[in-house]
């Protein structure tokens, strides 16, 4: 539940580039549902563009980016910087997939919330997305 | 007095009550497909008329082997899939490989090539050379394999939807060394359907793909005959979650399908058949993946040979590669991953398999580092040449257990070839999406197990430990995208434009009429046209694929 609206959390999952692993993000995306959030899955091969454009016609708190094609350094911090443009800084974003650890510290640097590589418990996942949106909606504005 | 438990039991019944006294471990004692196993399995177990179901190897059914001598004759080809940058870089690492004594190639296109796009289309950016090779003329095929003798060694391409283009480059390159069609041998995956089923990498919608594929195995059959033009694949499909009889069941439909409409294109059984080759995954599950393959030989012949009416022995025989399964890696406490890897590429020795690929142990981090590879492909020699298990063949075969599980791998599939049959065939069920909701639920299963704790994974939900970084891992340089770039501008501008124009308006021609496509891709690839241009010159005739995406 959002601390802001009492709505429900609204999630994007999407998949941006060109791989097609869909595994991950399909799991992640029924754990949120499962948790109570209203998930808007993307679908494969999103550029940053469609990305960010959905999150902002959804009016989504956070958008969990999963990618497994080595892409990810330029991909995401495009989303990131997209996000920025349409001043919705305020969107948690989380990155799923096969990311090695000094990409995980890049990222984050870059303003990526948290990284999840493989091995990483969907309740992690689940928790983090709702005490990071629960923080957000706190701070002031 | 002595209770039941210490005496020697003498008959079934008296173990059996001795069993039912002993508590057992609160543990899943069922595969990881959720397949119950019991404790113990007899000669009760056996089927009912061995000689029919199990017989000799080389011999029909197969279920012991697709050949008389297994790797008594032959060991398996080990064949490490390799590709990252440019070619320049792949070729050097093929190189590598056969100078440690990889009797294969194996290629992996990055993910660009997979989707039928150029290296400069914006949908490429931050994805050229990441996850495998990029390749986007002919020039980039020549470079990939120079140096490399195609006559002589096979070599392996994975890549489906533009497979036919890939194919193309492939011919064009031999011959431009003087080396025909007919000396080459290898293998192209073209196995559309699992693409749309799990892979997800498309190009076109499903029956200009699948006229594609035909079209492939009908030229080979008179072009290539050293040649596998399809490589039906289930790894894939077990990568992205699906139970092995899932695995099992939609690949061996799929490659049925892929005959039922080579027969109805008008090719003899007898010409492609014998060509079609087989991809499975070694899962983790030692012994549910033995049965999946010996399933697998067993169910092929029969259907081949009584459903399609093949004659020769070649079409009834699945010959098959066998990789280790990629999602059993994990990225914590990396080194175990070494010993996983050894254990599936067990299986797919034990299973007969025909050549196997041993991931690297950090591959659940990167793509591999020469060293990860070098002690995957030792693992392969251990196995080969230290292990034993070479010595006789099918050493399983006759195991109550394992012929026991065998036969329940045959009756999973064929209660799936029901279902799929019930929709109207796999090219149906395909489109509606059944076995991919199959796959998603089966994965999501499978997560919930590992999430709940009834099911261990070490390093991951039990025995973890605290910091996991340090392994190095191999880094592409984002230089090598410009590189490549490059090397496609310079390509496109030195070409005869006439050539080109005569050999689009060919392809725009043929892929609106009904003909053979190879020639005309052939042209293409002769005239330098690039993977992107062809694609895209047949998406205007064919449109392009967009999946209804569902969790």
């Amino acid at each position: 539940m959002s601390a802001t609206t009492g709505r429900r959390l609204r999630v994007v999952v999407a998949k941006p580039g060109l791989d097609g692993h869909d595994r991950g993000a399909k799991i992640i995306a029924r754990a949120l549902r499962d948790a109570g959030m209203e998930v808007i899955y993307t679908g494969l091969h999103q550029t940053p563009d469609q990305i960010v454009e959905t999150v902002i016609q959804e009016d989504a708190d956070a958008v969990g980016l999963s990618i497994l094609s080595g892409a990810h350094m330029t991909l995401v911090p495009r989303v990131v910087e997209l996000l920025s443009e349409q001043q919705a800084d305020d969107v948690v974003v989380i990155v799923g997939g096969t990311i090695p650890g000094d990409d995980v510290v890049s990222l984050k640097q870059l303003g990526v919330d948290e990284v999840f590589t493989p091995g990483a418990a969907t309740e992690a996942i689940v928790e983090f997305i709702e005490a990071s949106c629960g923080r957000r909606a706190r701070m002031p504005v | 007095m002595t209770s039941i438990v210490d005496h020697v039991p003498v008959s079934f019944e008296q173990w059996q009550a001795a069993y039912g006294l002993t508590p057992e471990r609160d543990a899943p004692f069922s595969t990881m497909s959720a397949v119950p196993i019991k404790p113990l399995y007899t000669e009760r177990d056996l089927p009912a008329e061995p000689d029919r179901s199990i017989g000799l190897p080389g011999q029909f059914p197969f279920t012991r082997g697709v050949y008389p001598s297994m790797y008594r004759g032959r060991l398996w080809t080990m064949r490490q899939f390799a590709g990252f940058g440019t070619a320049e870089e792949t070729n050097e690492r093929f190189r590598y490989l056969l100078e440690h004594g990889q009797t294969g190639l194996s290629t992996a296109f990055d993910m660009p090539s997979l989707m039928g796009h150029d290296s400069d289309h914006p949908r490429s950016l931050g994805e050229v050379g990441r996850e495998g090779v990029a390749i986007d003329t002919v020039d980039d095929m020549e470079t990939l394999f120079g140096g490399i003798p195609l006559d002589e060694v096979t070599v392996s391409m994975t890549i489906n939807a533009p497979a036919a283009i890939m194919l193309a480059f492939y011919v064009v390159a031999a011959e431009r060394r003087g080396i025909a069609s007919e000396a080459l041998g290898g293998t192209i995956q073209t196995d559309i359907l699992k693409e749309y089923i799990a892979q997800k990498e498309w190009c076109f919608p499903v029956d200009p793909a699948m006229r594609l594929v035909t079209d492939m195995i009908e030229w080979c059959s008179q072009h290539m005959p050293r040649w596998h033009p399809v490589s039906i694949s289930g790894y894939h499909i077990r990568e992205a979650g699906s139970t092995a009889a899932q695995e099992l069941a939609f690949t061996l439909k799929d490659g049925l399908t892929y005959v039922e409409h080579a027969i109805a294109r008008g090719v003899d059984v007898d010409d492609f058949a014998p060509r079609l080759s087989f991809f499975f995954n070694a899962q983790i599950d030692f012994f549910e993946e033995i049965a999946k393959y010996r399933a697998a030989r067993r169910i092929w012949a029969r259907e081949l040979r009584d459903t399609f009416g093949a004659r020769k022995p070649e079409s009834w025989r699945m010959r098959f590669h066998t990789q280790t399964a990629g999602v059993s890696l994990t990225a914590q406490q990396p080194l175990n991953n070494i010993v996983r890897t050894a254990i599936e590429a067990l299986a797919g020795v034990l299973g007969g398999t025909q050549s196997l690929h041993t991931n690297s142990f950090d591959e659940a981090l990167a793509l591999p580092t020469e060293e990860a590879v070098r002690i995957a492909l030792r693992t392969q020699q251990i196995i080969a040449h230290e292990t034993g298990v070479v010595n006789t063949i099918d050493p399983l075969g006759g195991a109550y257990f394992v012929e026991s599980l065998t036969d329940r791998m045959e009756e999973l599939c064929y209660e799936y070839f029901d279902r799929i049959d019930q929709l109207g065939g796999m090219v149906e069920a395909v489109k509606s999406g059944f076995p991919q909701r199959e796959i998603a639920d089966a994965s999501f299963e499978l997560q919930t197990e590992i999430e709940d704790g009834r099911r261990i994974v070490v390093g991951v939900n039990a025995f973890t430990e605290g910091d996991d970084s340090g392994t190095p891992i191999l880094r592409i340089d984002p230089a090598l995208e410009r590189k490549q770039i490059e090397r496609l501008s310079a390509a496109k501008s030195d070409r005869d434009s006439a050539a080109l124009e005569r050999a689009f308006t060919g392809l725009r021609a043929a892929a609106a009429g009904r003909q053979n496509l190879m020639p005309v891709l052939l042209e293409a690839a002769r005239a330098r046209a690039s993977e992107g241009e062809i694609v895209e010159a047949l998406q205007e005739v064919w449109g392009d694929y967009r999946e209804q995406p569902a969790f």
